[in-house]
């Protein structure tokens, strides 16, 4: 028998299960590093993390509350300034995977977390805006999206491409000269979506347990594509359940 | 050499209205006390530059003091919003605030030019974003020898330059250790810089991963113990978490974040 878990949780836990050991991951705070380090602390010990604040190899025991945390200097393999985190160890495309949040995300995987509204010298809100993302999402080998999916966060077209994605379709990203691959995978708290290999387009290819493709439709801004081989994600384990609680418990403790 | 100086005087020597002021401190060592002493001396038409302006930025913009910022994200760290800043960006309140935005590879590399006293530096960012339609600090340019396309970032030279440091000797050598940001950078990018610290010692023994900044590179330092409260100082404080909770609350309504400065920061004058 499964332990009752939320959402959210599960969200987590399918984030956490795309890093793997040995994996060189950028990782923002908030849910990226929830996921990244309950990784850690369960089917990735050897994940290296790094964080914009300049910490490489971070090994927290709890989790941080901001990328400055003492925690992550305490336990790093370096602490090296920002100017060097993003010249030397993101631009050169030293980092398998950059793990990012966003507040909107469109069809082709660009995000936005600048503005919400089409005037950005007038906005509806105003968003805290790009921190390391655009870099991180160009440079990074590949990108892992992690943010709950809803109608004001799933739209057609974002209101501010803040970081680029797939831009408006397949070939953007060579032209415009990003070495990264761009979005591998997107994970939400009712599936999980991935780019059509031939136009690029963000598709459903699993939905977790207790949600449907429907679920996910509903909650999409644009005509959500579904893989016909659409599948179901396996509920987080005991283990899995236990780790992140107590890690959720620890946060800024 | 770098002269020591009182938190009030150091203040009043550097900080002038109408000045292109940092404080930089990436979530660790925030000059907090310093950003207090700036709003008690009531300065104005301040031109903020920072990467993550979070709470102090957030006070200096809800009291008034700034009409312009140079940032990358301006949220509270680990909680959510930065609801003075968004209230004058989406409302004008107190003033309109404008804004000069970047990423954080981009201002980076404005405060290593800066530093290095360079006019602009070159990095692959921004491409394909729509940050360089709003923001004209951000232009293409072609490499010399390949006829690569990069992007042209101008330095950042402020006037002045404030950051927090664990300590500091008697000479005037400042002494660092633990996440430090871009603060090197952006002290040897600007024209004045003042240094507040927990603690003058004699001497200044090895930590690890310091960095020291050597007193002829600096211009003022005062004395400011828990000058970086609510943030923390390694070694010396630690993070004051609920606070930066407690800031959603009390910076959401114009009312009660003006009676919380009046009590807490207008009105208490620390020790001199």
């Amino acid at each position: 028998m499964t332990a009752a878990y939320t959402s959210d949780e599960m969200m987590t836990v399918a984030a956490a299960r795309q890093l793997h050991n040995g994996t060189v991951c950028f990782v923002g705070i908030g849910l990226p590093s929830t996921a990244a380090n309950l990784a850690r602390a369960t089917s990735a010990p050897d994940v290296v993390l790094i964080y914009e604040s300049g910490t490489l190899g971070a090994k927290p025991d709890r989790l941080p509350l901001s990328i400055g945390d003492g925690i992550l200097a305490e336990t790093a393999d370096a602490v090296v300034s920002v100017p060097e985190v993003f010249n030397y160890w993101l631009q050169p495309g030293r980092i398998d995977v950059g793990f990012l949040s966003a507040a909107q995300i469109d069809r082709y995987a660009n995000i936005n977390t600048t503005v919400i509204g089409a005037d950005y010298r007038h906005p509806k809100v105003r968003l805290p805006g790009a921190g390391g993302a655009p870099e991180i999402a160009a440079s990074c080998r590949e990108v892992v999206v992690v943010l709950r999916q809803t109608l004001r966060t799933f739209v057609d077209r974002v209101d501010f491409i803040t970081s680029v994605g797939f831009g408006q379709g397949p070939g953007d990203r060579q032209r415009l000269g990003l070495s990264g691959s761009g979005p591998r995978v997107v994970i939400t708290d009712l599936g999980i979506l991935t780019p059509d290999p031939e136009t690029c387009e963000l598709t459903l290819v699993r939905v977790h347990n207790g949600s449907t493709a429907e679920d996910a439709r509903a909650a999409s801004g644009w005509p959500l594509a579904v893989s016909p081989e659409l599948s179901t994600t396996a509920p987080p384990t005991e283990e899995e359940l236990t780790v992140l609680r107590r890690l959720e418990a620890t946060k800024g403790a | 050499m770098a002269e020591i100086v009182s938190l009030s005087d150091g203040i009043a020597a550097v900080v002038h209205d109408g000045d292109t002021l940092v404080m930089e401190g990436f979530t660790h060592l925030i000059p907090f006390a310093a950003g207090h002493e700036i709003i008690r001396q009531r300065r104005h038409d301040l031109t903020l530059v920072r990467m993550t302006p979070d709470l102090i930025y957030d006070q200096l913009i809800g009291m008034g003091c700034a009409t312009k910022l140079i940032f990358s994200w301006g949220g509270n760290p680990g909680v959510g919003s930065l609801h003075r800043f968004r209230d004058a960006v989406e409302n004008s309140w107190p003033l309109p605030l404008d804004l000069e935005e970047h990423s954080h590879a981009g201002m980076a590399n404005r405060y290593l030019a800066g530093a290095s006293g360079l006019p602009f530096a070159v990095l692959r960012g921004y491409v394909g974003t729509d940050l360089p339609a709003q923001t004209d600090t951000i232009r293409p340019i072609t490499c010399p020898f390949t006829g690569e396309v990069l992007t042209a970032v101008p330095a950042l030279s402020p006037d002045v330059t404030i950051i927090h440091a664990q300590r500091a000797d008697r000479k005037g050598n400042v002494q660092m250790w633990g996440i430090l940001g871009v603060q090197k950078e952006a002290v040897l990018a600007a024209k004045r810089s003042l240094i507040t610290v927990e603690e003058i010692v004699d001497s200044l023994d090895p930590k690890p991963q310091e960095v020291v900044l050597p007193s002829f590179a600096t211009t003022y330092i005062a004395v400011a113990p828990g000058g970086a409260h609510p943030s923390y100082a390694q070694g010396y404080s630690l993070r004051d978490n609920a606070f930066y909770t407690e800031w959603d609350a009390i910076s959401k309504d114009r009312e009660t974040f003006l009676r919380w400065m009046d009590e807490n920061v207008i009105r208490r004058v620390p020790a001199a």
